[in-house]
């Protein structure tokens, strides 16, 4: 299996040169870094070569590493149905800089961009129609981003005066709390309630 | 008498529609009676589920998984098992493998016995969903008493599965195999017969192999239009391979096939259940249900009670969790409605970093529009009917 993979790799790396940033096979997959310009290209010939053949399309998704200068992944996941083998492309991009768009090369692409540019405000260029899809009308913020705060900012409610569904900033009777529980032996990063007596 | 101004007209459907199978909004531009563009406006169900499951240990985010497709939900949770045993690296006992597919195939029972039916109610009929919802209630029972709960079970974990099955429950889903292919019997000649479902269905929703691939559809969709792609046999997950099931294939790709794809897939799901069966009562199919890996699965209550490791690791694995080695994958399942994918990333802590749904009913409704293009309005609920979506995995 990882022969294959790996001779599939070679084959991409020397077939689209240096628009290949990055390629590595682990866990029986083969993810390729491509540069982000070139995007278009890259699927096309993974879509139409004979030896790749990934035809079908099954997912697009954003992740964010904020620490990066780059700060966001557009993964790309293809599926060779003929060939039965599995693809992973990923291109960097930050807040401002859009990413070409794939609807023209698969349409399923749409709602999957329209995701990504809703939960972590990734731009598409050439995108028909780029709106958000998940959260509400007149949302604001792009919630899957790591510094958006896991309780958002507003909350809704029907006011029955007004007579209408009322927008406010979020209250909460208990703040929402991120136990740090990556070792319990060696305490945590912050105080706990109570604890701040015994330095007294 | 001078030429009328004719626009063409908008309307509404849903988000409250018993059709709409959920919270779905569709926007319908209608020429007269024909539909000229469909716009489904999703999200009204949605919960931040890869948000939430951000700020969960491992095992703690397992149960979001039931809340996706809520009518198969352990189907889900085997995709997300999947992929933590996939970065962790650890084998899953023949025993829990068994177990997991005969759920997971009760799981298929569940979605498909729904989508069926509901469909043919979409369509005009009412007894279909009453003869249906009737052996769905004898699938849940399986669920609680395997798991404790009737839908969102948080059965299948990491490393295998929470419970042992027990001898009876093993017996009662064998006695449930033989009638319930009777009442499939029944229901093919209730609905897949009926002359008004098939006027209804045949030649409605039609669309080609190059569309389904290029619009990302998996699962019954792709096999209605003849091809043998199914997960299960062509990337063998779990004990797959040693089962012997067929792969029901369509002609023509419309909603009739994959009404018929499911009734038939259902009674190969059963096929599936016997063997699990016979292999769960087999001298090698008993011994443990999930690793003996104690950093990962918890220990018994019983090993608590005199080992100092195990009441360490059930320490450890019930407040900080298990790390998962740094690293990328994507595990993919044949849920009943298609390929249910996971694409998780791990940063070596107890969390996952970025835990990424591929939900099929997602790509599947986004392909509304071009599916419904040309056809009448009355025609809309069919092919929404037939491509099985669940809003809870569309919105996620």
């Amino acid at each position: 299996m990882s022969a294959e993979l790996q001779a599939l790799s070679d084959h991409i790396a020397s077939s689209l040169g240096e628009v290949i940033e990055d390629r590595a096979i682990a866990f029986d997959e083969l993810t390729i870094v491509a540069r982000r310009e070139d995007i278009v290209r890259v699927v096309t010939f993974l879509r139409d070569d004979p030896q790749c053949r990934f035809v079908c399309f099954i997912d697009i998704c954003g992740a964010d590493y904020p620490a990066r200068e780059r700060r966001f992944d557009v993964v790309y996941h293809f599926l060779a149905p003929h060939h039965n083998r599995r693809i992973r492309v990923k291109v960097q991009t930050d807040e401002v800089t859009p990413v070409p768009s794939l609807v023209s090369l698969f349409p399923a692409a749409n709602w999957y961009e329209r995701e990504a540019y809703d939960l972590y405000g990734i731009l598409f260029s050439g995108h028909p129609d780029l709106r958000r899809i998940l959260t509400d009308y007149g949302f604001e913020g792009h919630p899957l981003r790591k510094d958006f705060p896991m309780t958002g900012y507003v909350e809704v409610r029907y006011d029955d005066g007004q007579g209408r569904v009322v927008y406010e900033p979020v209250k909460l009777s208990q703040e929402f709390r991120n136990f740090d529980f990556l070792s319990p032996w060696e305490g945590t990063d912050y105080v706990l309630p109570g604890d701040e007596k015994a330095k007294a | 008498m001078g030429e009328h101004n004719i626009r063409n007209f908008t309307i509404n459907f849903g988000p409250q529609h018993p059709a709409a199978h959920g919270v779905l909004r569709l926007v319908l531009e209608l020429d007269g009676e024909v539909v000229e563009r469909v716009d489904p406006h999703i999200g009204l169900l949605h919960r931040g589920t890869e948000k939430l499951i951000e700020y969960k240990t491992y095992v703690q985010a397992n149960p979001y998984f039931d809340r996706l497709d809520y009518v198969a939900p352990m189907n889900q949770e085997h995709a997300y098992c999947l992929a933590i045993e996939k970065l962790l690296g650890i084998q899953v006992p023949r025993r829990a493998q068994l177990i997991r597919v005969l759920f997971s195939e009760i799981g298929r029972l569940l979605s498909h016995l729904l989508n069926v039916t509901t469909q043919a109610m979409d369509v005009g009929a009412l007894t279909p969903p009453l003869w249906g919802f009737e052996e769905r209630e004898k699938l849940m029972i399986f669920y609680e008493r395997v798991s404790g709960s009737r839908m969102h079970a948080n059965y299948f974990r990491p490393g295998g599965v929470n419970m042992d099955i027990q001898p009876e429950l093993i017996d009662d889903i064998e006695a449930f195999c033989d009638p319930f292919l009777q009442v499939l019997d029944d229901l093919d000649t209730l609905v897949i017969g009926n002359r008004i479902f098939k006027q209804r269905n045949v030649d409605i929703g039609t669309i080609t192999l190059d569309d389904c691939f290029r619009w990302g559809f998996s699962g019954p969709i792709v096999r209605s239009c003849g091809v043998a792609w199914d997960l299960r046999k062509s990337q063998p997950y779990e004990c797959y391979e040693e089962m012997e099931f067929d792969i029901p294939v369509g002609k023509n790709g419309d909603n009739y096939d994959r009404q018929v794809i499911r009734m038939e897939e259902m009674r190969q799901s059963v096929r599936i259940m016997r063997q699990c069966i016979d292999k769960l009562r087999a001298p090698d199919g008993q011994g443990p249900v999930t690793t003996l890996d104690g950093k990962v699965a918890p220990p018994s209550r019983k090993d608590m009670k005199r080992s100092m490791e195990a009441l360490i690791h059930h320490f450890k694995l019930y407040t900080e969790g298990f790390h998962v080695p740094a690293g990328e994958v994507y595990a993919a399942v044949e849920a009943p409605k298609g390929e249910f994918g996971v694409y998780l990333v791990s940063d070596g802590t107890n969390k996952a970093y970025r835990c990424r749904i591929r939900a099929p009913g997602f790509a599947h409704l986004q392909g509304m529009d071009f599916m419904c293009r040309g056809h009448m309005l009355a025609d809309v609920a069919g092919v929404l009917g037939s491509i099985d979506i669940v809003f809870g995995e569309v919105d996620r």
